[in-house]
């Protein structure tokens, strides 16, 4: 029983820092329909900044990761200008390809500049001690994860469900094509949200360090995990997005911790399998569905 | 008003010869020339020429097929793993060896086609990765068969064809894999301009229109995607024995990345630009990476970036926009 | 088989989108070289018949019949080996290749060449010396070596015409040939209709009145997805309920 607690405990706070850093990848991906295999980048940008400024200049913990959101929401916002906007309209292999380039030039700037070692995680004092939950003593910094994921599930929940952007971009995701022809402003949508997803995974990249360490091939190592989330999901889906992430968190938890010798074989069997049953995901958004 | 008629006509114009068809026997020329000259570098001509197998296998499912995949390392490893395996605790013979990997990952590439193989975009990109993620988690968990993350070490291999004998600067394996890749290239030159190959570029551009004129373009697909694993699986299969070793990197993700970088630098659908794309990927690697490891991956990406912006063509491209602007005419069809 | 039966029977048709019924209980005979409109206002379900008939989509109930064999389970490939072809309302090409390649690999899958991996010579140089000849018939051989992308919109629509030809049909379906073309400009495809083998079981789909009741022997009209009266084309123009639902509104 205690056992499985901690996994699903564990599993969720993983999920969380899966949802954070995917959330903005099934919007872009489901809205302006690229593939883009960048986004690991942004969150890894984001963790090497927060990190560099817990180290080297003493910013507090909080602090530092928005800091980082912000950096990496701002360069997310230059990227689509400039690189992502002449993608909209090539196949996918031109956009598999660009973003990965993106990747490599992310990687290799933040080696340049930080480092080819792993970082250590940055975890404040407040953060890194037990807390007694009634039946065992469980890490502050992984309940701490699990607010932070629920609140930001709940701000993006407002934004998406309850305000006028929101109820735009749920309509330019369902219809491209009719959201254009009403006079929506959609480059200017895309814009908006591309910073949002690269901020949200800026942040998740800081937060999250502690669970998904950074280092230098960050970038790819954890992106099929983001691209699951996506697919598993349905692109473009926010609540496949929170489903499909805790489910992931909680599976290749469980996975690890009572089956090791299978690993992560499971996990990629599980959506192998689902992809073939649905091939557009558990919550496709209407236009896909 | 005539009817019109539905009789074929009976003469068929003949294949002229024409002086621009020399051009092919110049990457071969050049292949054979390094041999003599390159003391010291075959290590290298060999690793070149095993990436540029794999990534006109890429170009045979991805170029020509439009099967849009980032798992292709899933057959290049299963290839190296099938001859590194076989020969450990099978037979040594390096030809039974390359003949049973290929077999191996073609029926793995077979096998997975039929279940994947229905879907396109972004679920088929999904899936490759998933298959590829699949077997590198299989490999890294099956440490008695694979070595795990050690890697497969102790592959020794027989001489070729009972004469010749791997040497320690890599002179034969040279001129092996040379000779395994000239095979498969002519293979690969044929395929795609036989009907086989022309309707698989049609279901590229447009598989309702191939499927009004009846084909099966399901199991077409199939059949490109396993002729190209298969491929892929003798290029895992080279690198397993002549290095003599298998890592699990050879299942990766950034391998696959890395063979789809290789194709768009040289530029897709031309086969030659897999030999450029590779060599360049590979010579840039080893020069940049003796600085530092990164510097490549600066370079690599940023040329990626743009490639994909201003020439689409990639460098085969730009090649053929110069000397058609030389002879002083348009750019025209590149599939002819 | 008798020579007099139809070459093509379709008993019972149904298709549903959702709550949408688009085919309902749709009957349909193609005697031999049959010439037959198709006309019926617009999403009358006319290219759903189409797709239905090809195997594009499946339908929900009823029999497709080609020459005493029931193809209603059959694969679209199948379909065509029946010798039942299609061309499209909106142009479905090849844009990257040439037009002759186009019509090729059409012959090409005719003949079974297409399986075939390593003969690229000499089969391939005789699919587009036959791909030649049919541009030639439809009056476009002389754009043989053009990308598609860069012919013009009619020669694409002669092409589509074209690709179906060299398949050899016993039944062709022709959806709207003549659909975005300028009236000035519609003799062309008029022209080439009238030149299709006479063996050729043919239903043509078509708006513009004139070509219809000039090319077709007999003129079935199709409204909400039911056939509403099948008729030569004298009595279709006299038929009241026919006037009422559609010719009403359009000039004849
Ligand atoms: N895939 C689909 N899903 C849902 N509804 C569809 C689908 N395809 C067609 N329809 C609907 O079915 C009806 C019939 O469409 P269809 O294209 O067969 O009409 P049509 O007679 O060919 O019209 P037109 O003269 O404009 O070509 C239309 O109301 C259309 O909106
Ligand atoms: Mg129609």
């Amino acid at each position: 029983m205690t056992q499985f607690l901690t996994i699903l405990l564990d599993g969720t706070s993983y999920g969380m820092v899966l949802f954070i850093i995917s959330v903005g990848l099934t919007v872009t991906m489901g809205l302006m329909r690229v593939v883009n295999l960048a986004h690991g980048a942004f969150a890894m940008i984001g963790g090497y900044i927060a990190t560099v400024l817990v180290l080297k200049l003493g910013v507090p913990f909080l602090l530092a990761t928005v800091l980082a959101a912000i950096a990496a929401g701002i360069l997310g916002g230059l990227a689509e200008i400039t690189v992502y906007r002449p993608l909209y309209r090539k196949g996918e292999l031109p956009q598999v390809l660009l973003t990965i380039g993106l990747c490599f030039v992310a990687i290799a700037a933040l080696t340049f500049f930080v480092g080819p070692t792993p970082l250590p995680a940055i975890v404040p004092a407040w953060l890194d001690q037990m807390v007694d939950i009634g039946f065992r003593l469980y890490p502050a910094y992984r309940l701490f994860l699990i607010v932070v994921g629920g609140l930001l599930a709940f701000i993006v929940w407002l934004i998406i469900e309850r305000s006028l952007f929101g109820a735009r971009l749920r309509a330019a995701v369902d219809d491209p094509q009719m959201a254009r022809s009403v006079g929506m402003d959609v480059s200017r949508m895309f814009t908006i949200t591309f910073v949002g997803g690269c901020a949200l995974a800026g942040f998740g990249g800081a937060v999250g360090a502690g669970v998904l360490p950074l280092e230098p091939f960050y970038a790819l190592r954890y992106l099929v995990y983001f691209l699951i989330v996506v697919a598993v999901g349905g692109m473009g889906s926010f609540r496949g997005s929170l489903v499909a992430a805790l489910a992931i968190g909680i599976i290749d938890t469980a996975g690890r911790y009572t089956v090791p010798q299978f690993g992560g074989f499971l996990l990629y069997l599980l959506v192998f399998a689902l992809l073939l049953w649905r091939p557009n995901g558990l919550l496709p958004p209407k236009s896909v569905a | 008003m005539t009817p019109i008629t539905q009789n074929p006509p009976a003469a068929v114009p003949a294949q002229s010869f024409r002086p621009s068809m020399l051009w092919h026997a110049l990457p071969w020329a050049l292949a054979i020339g390094i041999y003599f000259i390159a003391d010291g570098y075959h290590g290298l001509g060999t690793n070149i020429m095993i990436w540029i197998l794999f990534a006109v296998s890429l170009d045979l499912a991805l170029g020509y097929g439009g099967i849009i995949t980032l798992g292709h390392a899933a057959f290049f490893g299963a290839g190296a793993y099938c001859a590194g395996i076989f020969a450990i605790h099978v037979n040594n013979d390096p030809l039974l060896g390359l003949l049973v990997a290929t077999l191996f990952a073609g029926l793995l590439g077979f096998i997975t086609g039929m279940l994947i193989l229905h879907t396109r975009g972004e679920t088929l990109l999904m899936l490759t990765l998933a298959i590829a993620a699949l077997l590198y988690e299989a490999a890294n968990h099956a440490r008695w068969l694979t070595g795990g993350d050690d890697g497969l070490s102790g592959i020794r291999v027989a001489p070729v064809l009972g004469l010749f004998r791997f040497d320690l600067w890599g002179k034969t394996a040279y001129l092996y894999t040379l000779s395994v890749l000239f095979v498969w290239f002519v293979i690969a030159f044929f395929v795609v301009r036989s009907p086989f190959g022309r309707s698989l570029d049609g279901i590229r551009q447009n598989a309702k229109r191939m499927r009004a004129i009846g084909t099966p373009v399901w199991w077409r697909l199939v059949a490109m995607y396993a002729l190209s694993a298969a491929m892929a699986g003798t290029a895992g299969a080279l690198m397993a024995q002549t290095t003599r070793i298998v890592g699990l990197s050879s299942l990766e993700l950034l391998t696959s990345g890395v063979v789809a970088v290789m194709l768009v630098l040289g530029g897709e659908r031309r086969l030659y630009g897999a030999f450029i794309g590779a060599t360049i990927y590979v010579i840039v690697q080893d020069l940049a990476g003796a600085i530092s490891p990164f510097i490549w991956m600066f370079v690599i990406g940023f040329l990626l970036i743009v490639i994909v912006l201003f020439f689409e063509g990639g460098l085969m491209g730009i090649i053929d926009d110069v000397v058609n602007r030389l002879k002083g005419r348009g750019r025209k069809d590149q599939r002819s | 088989m008798s020579e007099a039966d139809p070459i093509l029977k379709v008993r019972g048709l149904c298709k549903n989108f959702g709550a949408l019924a688009v085919t309902q209980q749709v009957d349909l005979d193609l005697a031999r070289g049959a010439r037959i409109g198709l006309i019926g206002p617009n999403g009358a379900g006319k290219t759903t018949l189409v797709n239905l008939l090809t195997g594009m989509l499946s339908s929900d109930a009823g029999t497709i019949v080609v020459d005493g064999q029931n193809l209603e389970q059959a694969k679209p490939e199948t379909r065509v080996r029946h010798g039942l072809v299609r061309t499209h309302q909106i142009n479905t090409l090849l844009m990257e290749s040439n037009a002759r390649d186009n019509v090729a690999v059409a012959v090409a899958e005719r003949e079974n060449y297409a399986w075939r991996m390593l003969r690229f010579g000499r089969q391939w140089r005789a699919c587009q010396a036959e791909a030649q000849h049919y541009l030639e018939e439809m009056g476009i051989g002389h754009v043989g070596d053009r990308r598609v992308s860069q012919m013009p919109y009619g020669e694409q629509r002669l092409l589509e015409i074209a690709i179906g030809l060299s398949l050899k049909p016993r039944i062709l379906l022709l959806d709207e040939p003549a659909a975005g073309i300028p009236s000035t400009e519609a003799h062309v495809i008029h022209d080439a209709l009238e030149r299709l083998p006479r063996d050729i079981a043919i239903l043509l789909i078509e708006h513009d009145m004139d070509l219809v009741f000039k090319f077709a022997k007999e003129i079935v009209v199709l409204v909400m997805g039911r056939v509403l009266t099948r008729d030569v084309p004298a009595n279709i123009s006299a038929n009241a309920e026919v006037r009422s639902v559609y010719l009403g509104r359009s000039a004849v």
